[in-house]
């Protein structure tokens, strides 16, 4: 893997090329996240019709194989890119994914960290997790992590930066002695205090990693304590290596994390928007004050950057979600379909909206890169989250109050 | 009359053909998935087309509740709808409310239930069902027919027949769109060949575009199944396309086809792929089953569809029943498997080498030669000799 800056702009945004697996990569990006590898929705054939090389990032778990699959298997098939006949698709590990394997603080310990799965809590030690990478050789990796939300007391804290860091030296050592290929994001914790977050950037920028992983945000503490936490963080690290979030979802997230120099991000976002019935409408073409059509009079929580399919309005609308949108979904079918799809609760309208939103946010990353490239990231950033809250007041809160549910 | 049918090949009673169809030309035999609700579960429309589906059947009743006919019809049809651009068959929606609805009951007016929105009595007429068919706008439509269970006995039966004869002039004279859509009668009489014999004669005689063969594939043993098949195919019209509603396992489709039936559909396929169940040539593959779990051979090495030269039984293993991907995956799979059915019973046909696909079909099927006994008989009356694929003492 290569990574290199390539243009910073006003507002601390940063775009980069990640060279990874025969992929040459713009930063900032999106990995897409996969269930066993595959986005929930969208099949193989279906994913090639999704901008490239936009769409070739793909995010995973190694924990949605524990069961079902052995390691050994997947390694005699010769990995994750052969198993999923992606073979020129870059996949990057990160034990967490926030939808299927989720981490439990509760019940993590100094021998390893816990995960809840569908299949159930598993408790993974570093000697195992290594392993599993080593049959399932994704292009990147991230260490494992012992992630906390932000009302942890300062000892367990601390505690998770102590192992962490502890994991990270073993998940080295392993990974010479198994031969493991890929390149390491070294994790890099320390919940909403400042000093532990500085103190774990610092020991993992000691090691030899090709990169960074930063875990334990979206896990209770606020927006404006995030970005010093952020910053306190990037400050620390070398600039001539990528960093990774995790946590950072909403595109005012987003552009937060791009502005204290987070070069990839994760779609966990556009899976709960679709699972809600939601599509993503805001203009990528131009993001102005009052650029947005005035149709907010119904109450179907439409903020003006997203419209819910489910809602009785779209019953006859015989539009695609969006006029100028080049997806699959927009360029073959209405409004009115999905509609009808929803509330018939078929499969298809599923797989037609991950197409859309996918479509769309990847869209938004390219924004943000051609923002950054031309020195506008700012304004850029400026005018879209004005937009929103102009648009409606409680934007934020109804999405977040949208993705708990 | 709004179809074409011409023959293009035959081997004695078999025949392989030309089917022209306002929304697509398409060869027969074939077989029609189900998409009971303007799609066929977890695939896209170009992926349909991918795989090479020519009608895909949608169902009246479910359609007619939601999004009703009337949005369809004001959206223009049911093709525009869902974006698909060929050939599609809607059923009457009767047999969908006495199989569904427990308070269905049959009456000379019509269909009588229970709606499911309101618990209100209603009333589906055979004019209201052609009416309903007319604005979905299918290329196919379907005649309401009196439908009883195929186990039933008794006058029950020649009630059905007789009243399915009589509501076949109200669909015709109910039917608006005779130059858009084509409309089916179908064939009743249960198991009786002089009841089936009736409806045949009563049905030709209305000269229809195409015709049905029902009441099949309810749970009759599959002896009485294929000669109700065999006599009804004989004595439909050479020129017309026969179609046997409902069947849908391979071993059914082979077996009807070499009697002459051109058309078939039901919702196994796709359905049996929800389950985790794939179709092999030898018959079925449960991929649930633990011995997949390290299997990283293809779901079927002699498939050349999208899955099998992608994805080990392994990986579907692990997908199947837990995953949406599962199942979209295998009904892709099953899908593709019925269509390469469909058009290698139509090449082999023209290409007169129809025995010898039978045999090759049987014997992957039955590798130790013990072909059920229903399978030999109905051979021996289409005229395929199978004894090269059935063991000596079978
Ligand atoms: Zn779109
Ligand atoms: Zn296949």
């Amino acid at each position: 893997m290569k990574f290199s800056v390539k243009a910073w702009s006003k507002g601390g945004g940063r775009a980069g090329l990640l060279q990874v697996g025969g992929c040459s990569l713009e930063t900032p990006a999106l990995l897409l996240t996969t269930r066993k590898g595959l986005p929930t929705f969208i099949s193989p054939d279906l994913l090639s019709s999704l901008p490239t090389p936009d769409s070739r990032l793909l995010q995973f778990s190694p924990l949605h194989f524990l069961e079902g699959i052995s390691s050994k298997t997947i390694s005699e098939m010769g990995g994750l890119h052969q198993m999923l006949g992606l073979r020129d698709h870059v996949f990057a590990a990160n034990p967490a994914d926030s939808i299927t394997s989720i981490p439990d603080y509760q019940s993590s310990n100094k021998i390893g960290a816990s995960f809840e799965t569908p299949s159930g809590r598993f408790l993974v030690k570093p000697g195992q997790y290594v392993e599993m990478i080593s049959s399932m050789k994704p292009n990147m990796w991230v260490t494992l992590a012992d992630e906390v939300p932000a009302w942890v007391s300062e000892k367990r804290n601390r505690a998770s930066v102590d192992r962490t860091v502890r994991w990270l030296d073993d998940c080295l050592t392993l990974t010479i002695a198994n031969n493991t290929g890929g390149a390491i994001l070294g994790s890099i914790v320390g919940g909403s205090k400042i000093d532990d977050r500085k103190r774990c950037a610092q020991e993992v920028s000691k090691r030899n990693v090709s990169g960074f992983h930063i875990g334990g945000f979206g896990l209770g503490e606020s927006m404006e304590e995030r970005s010093a936490l952020l910053s306190a963080v990037t400050e620390i690290l070398p600039e001539d290596k990528p960093r990774q979030i995790c946590g950072l979802a909403l595109p005012e997230e987003v552009l937060q994390g791009v502005a204290a120099g987070i070069d990839l991000f994760n779609s966990t976002y556009i899976y709960h928007l679709t699972l809600g019935g939601f599509a993503l409408t805001f203009p990528l073409e131009e993001i102005e004050r009052h650029g947005f059509s005035d149709r907010l009079s119904d109450n179907v929580r439409d903020d003006g950057t997203k419209i819910n399919l489910k809602a009785t309005i779209y019953r006859k609308d015989t539009s695609p979600i969006l006029e100028s949108c080049k997806c699959y979904t927009c360029q073959n079918h209405t409004k009115a379909y999905i509609n009808h799809l929803f509330n018939v609760h078929e499969m298809l309208a599923q797989i037609l909206l991950e197409i859309h939103n996918t479509h769309h946010y990847l869209g938004f990353f390219r924004k943000i890169r051609d923002a950054i490239n031309q020195g506008t990231f700012e304004e850029f950033r400026q005018n879209f989250v004005e937009t929103r809250r102009d648009h409606n007041a409680g934007a934020t809160t109804a999405v977040v109050a949208t993705l708990s549910a | 009359m709004a179809l074409r049918f011409e023959i293009l090949g035959r081997f004695n009673r078999a025949r392989a053909a030309r089917l022209t169809l306002p929304h697509f030309v398409s060869q027969t035999p074939l077989f029609m998935p189900v998409g009971t609700q303007g799609t066929i579960k977890g695939l896209t429309t170009s992926q349909l087309e991918d795989i090479g589906c020519q009608i895909i059947l949608g169902n009246t009743y479910h359609l007619a509740l939601r999004p009703t006919s009337e949005l369809i019809d004001e959206l223009g049809g049911l093709h525009k709808f869902m974006n698909w651009p060929r050939a599609l068959l809607t059923d009457s929606g009767g047999f969908q409310m006495v199989s569904l609805l427990h308070l269905a009951d049959i009456t000379e007016q019509g269909v009588t239930f229970q709606s499911p929105v309101d618990g209100k009595p209603m009333l589906l007429t055979p004019e209201e069902s052609i009416q309903i068919q007319n604005r979905i706008g299918a290329d196919i439509i379907m005649a309401l027919d009196d439908v009883v269970k195929t186990t039933i006995t008794g006058p029950r039966i020649e009630e059905a027949m007789y009243r399915t004869l009589r509501w076949i002039d109200r669909c015709i004279a109910a039917h608006k769109r005779p130059h858009e859509q084509n409309l089916f009668g179908i064939v009743q009489g249960g198991l009786d060949p002089v009841l089936r014999d009736i409806c045949v004669k009563g049905l030709v005689d209305r000269d229809l575009p195409g015709y049905a063969i029902g009441g099949l594939a309810g749970g009759e043993d599959k002896d009485s199944f294929w000669r109700v098949v065999a006599q009804c195919t004989a004595a439909l019209p050479e020129e017309k396309p026969r179609y046997v509603m409902g069947v849908g396992y391979p071993l059914d489709i082979v077996v009807c086809s070499a009697l002459g039936a051109d058309m078939y559909d039901c919702v196994y396929p796709t359905r049996t792929a929800r389950f985790g169940t794939a179709l092999v040539p030898q018959g079925v593959l449960k991929l649930k089953h633990h011995a997949m779990a390290n299997d990283t051979g293809p779901v079927d090495p002699t498939c050349e569809c999208m899955v099998c030269k992608n994805y080990s039984r392994a990986y579907i293993h692990c997908l199947v029943t837990k995953d949406a991907m599962g199942s979209q995956l295998l009904s892709y799979h099953n899908l593709f498997y019925m269509m390469k059915l469909s058009r290698d019973l139509h090449s082999s046909i023209i290409n007169g080498q129809f025995p010898k696909f039978v045999c090759n079909f049987l014997q992957k099927m039955f590798p130790k030669g013990d072909v059920p006994q229903w399978v030999c008989n109905a051979m021996e009356v289409a005229g395929i000799d199978i004894t090269s694929c059935c063991s000596p003492f079978s």
